[in-house]
């Protein structure tokens, strides 16, 4: 039955797959990680704040953003934003984003909601004791998070955030409805062109399932380690 | 140094201090005794602003709590406090513990503020963990630690919340002894203890506190010797028959 199939087009794309496909899938996940931690981190101090109004907003983008497909997400920003461009510059014809920008930014939006709920968790987990002890020193609040919340918060919830990487490396590979070459894209472009469909899907879930197996492994060896350390 | 003027404090409809009036001068110890729901750590809280109040004012070192515009950490930078479960913070190490509120709210040099942590460390006899984290310390040498940065301040006065409750017994003294220590050096102390022991040595009053109210404020001499009410005597029967 395997005769039907034939593995040298893999050998022959492998390359060009790990090359261009692979890079762009591992560079957006690293870019849009690090920008939704930091926008995320910002969503969960407004979601908590005791300000008025800026809970309500915080939690109603959390909200919205988990409500919605992913695809559907996609979709909207990549087609919207070159108009909100346009309106916001002032331009005469739609802003040219490109589809890696448009991707980045979609995923960091997206990835904020998830990882403002990882970092309100992770907050609230932090003893009210720690913030009177901060606060009996002198330390304004701004400064009790700073160097007594967050850092024991990210710590905290390191394991899930990196898991929470591990699923967005995965949700990468919808940009294809793009059209863009990110590691299941090449794969698809391969595949078309030499008619060989199977080998090359099997081939890109080998590698997105090697490198997420890894990786989530490695979580687990942290949270071992950390379990030890406390 | 410390007036506690008629303060009450509700927590939603009840009411956990009742009129509370005392005061602190300075170079005093003052314990705070009285069976536990009585209001002794809320009042101590309430000091150091951590806790607000309704009704009532204290006052620190002639700076009023509750008016506008007060600086509330300033204030708190100038009075020391330590917690039952010490709160040192575990992502640091117990130099950068002694270290962070010195630079951050003082302004501090890192060089300073590690010379007066290293001289602190060394008082409380903790100079050989100043890289060591707080996990790696026992219960005793935690709060020590903690005693240190809250001295590192340079406090006008400090406030201990039940110092040595959370404490295996074998642990207590070694706190203690650096409490009677400080006490003799005539720091203002405000201290909620349990322990008859340090009272009878180094306080120079005695507030004991039933449900929400200061029921008796006497000298240690005569709070031990002739309690004025019914509640205290119980209170001292059980906690020192044995």
């Amino acid at each position: 039955m395997l005769a039907q199939f034939d593995f040298d087009v893999i050998a022959r794309s492998w390359v060009y797959l790990l090359r261009d496909g692979l890079t762009f899938t591992l560079t957006l996940t690293a870019l849009a990680t690090l920008g939704g931690m930091v926008l995320g981190t910002l969503l969960a101090v407004a979601r908590l704040s005791r300000l008025p109004v800026l809970p309500l907003l915080a939690g109603g983008y959390v909200n919205l953003m988990r409500s919605l497909p992913l695809v559907l997400v996609i979709f909207w920003f990549y087609f919207l934003v070159p108009f909100l461009g346009q309106w916001l510059t002032g331009s005469e014809r739609p802003i040219q984003v490109g589809g890696f920008t448009s991707a980045l930014v979609t995923f960091t939006l997206f990835e904020a909601a998830y990882f403002a709920e990882i970092m309100r968790a992770g907050i609230q987990s932090i003893p009210r004791g720690q913030v009177f002890a901060a606060q009996a020193l002198g330390l304004r609040s701004s400064r009790v998070l700073r160097y007594v919340v967050l850092p024991q918060a990210f710590r905290n919830m390191l394991p899930v955030t990196l898991t929470q990487t591990i699923v967005l490396f995965q949700d990468t590979s919808l940009v294809y409805v793009l059209s863009l070459t990110d590691l299941l894209g090449a794969a698809s472009k391969v595949a078309h062109r030499d008619g060989r469909l199977v080998e090359m899907y099997l081939f890109a879930a080998l590698v997105y399932f090697i490198i997420s197996f890894a990786a989530s492994r490695g979580v687990r060896v942290l949270q071992r380690r950390m379990a030890i350390a406390d | 140094m410390i007036e506690i003027n008629a303060v009450d404090k509700w927590y939603g409809s009840v009411q956990v201090l009742k009129n509370c009036t005392t005061t602190v001068a300075k170079g005093e110890v003052v314990v705070v005794c009285g069976p536990s729901g009585s209001g002794k750590s809320t009042l101590i809280k309430c000091v150091n602003a951590l806790e607000p109040f309704q009704k009532g004012e204290i006052v620190i070192d002639g700076v009023r709590l509750g008016t506008r515009g007060i600086d509330l950490s300033r204030l708190r930078a100038r009075v020391g406090m330590v917690f039952q479960h010490f709160e040192l913070f575990p992502h640091l190490r117990i130099d950068e513990n002694l270290c962070l509120a010195q630079e951050k709210v003082l302004g501090r040099r890192r060089a300073d503020a590690l010379a007066r942590s290293a001289a602190l460390l060394e008082r409380v006899g903790l100079a050989a963990h100043a890289r060591k984290y707080p996990g790696q310390l026992s219960g005793g040498q935690q709060q020590r630690v903690a005693i240190a940065r809250a001295l590192a301040m340079d406090p006008i006065a400090m406030l201990f919340d039940e110092p040595t409750s959370a404490l295996d017994p074998e642990m207590i003294n070694e706190v203690l002894e650096v409490m009677i220590e400080l006490a003799r050096e005539g720091m203002t102390m405000m201290v909620v203890t349990h322990e008859m022991g340090f009272a009878r040595k180094v306080a120079r009053r005695v507030l004991f506190m039933d449900a929400g109210q200061i029921v008796e404020d006497a000298p240690k001499e005569r709070f031990f010797a002739r309690p004025e009410t019914e509640r205290a005597r119980q209170f001292l029967s059980r906690i020192l028959d044995h």
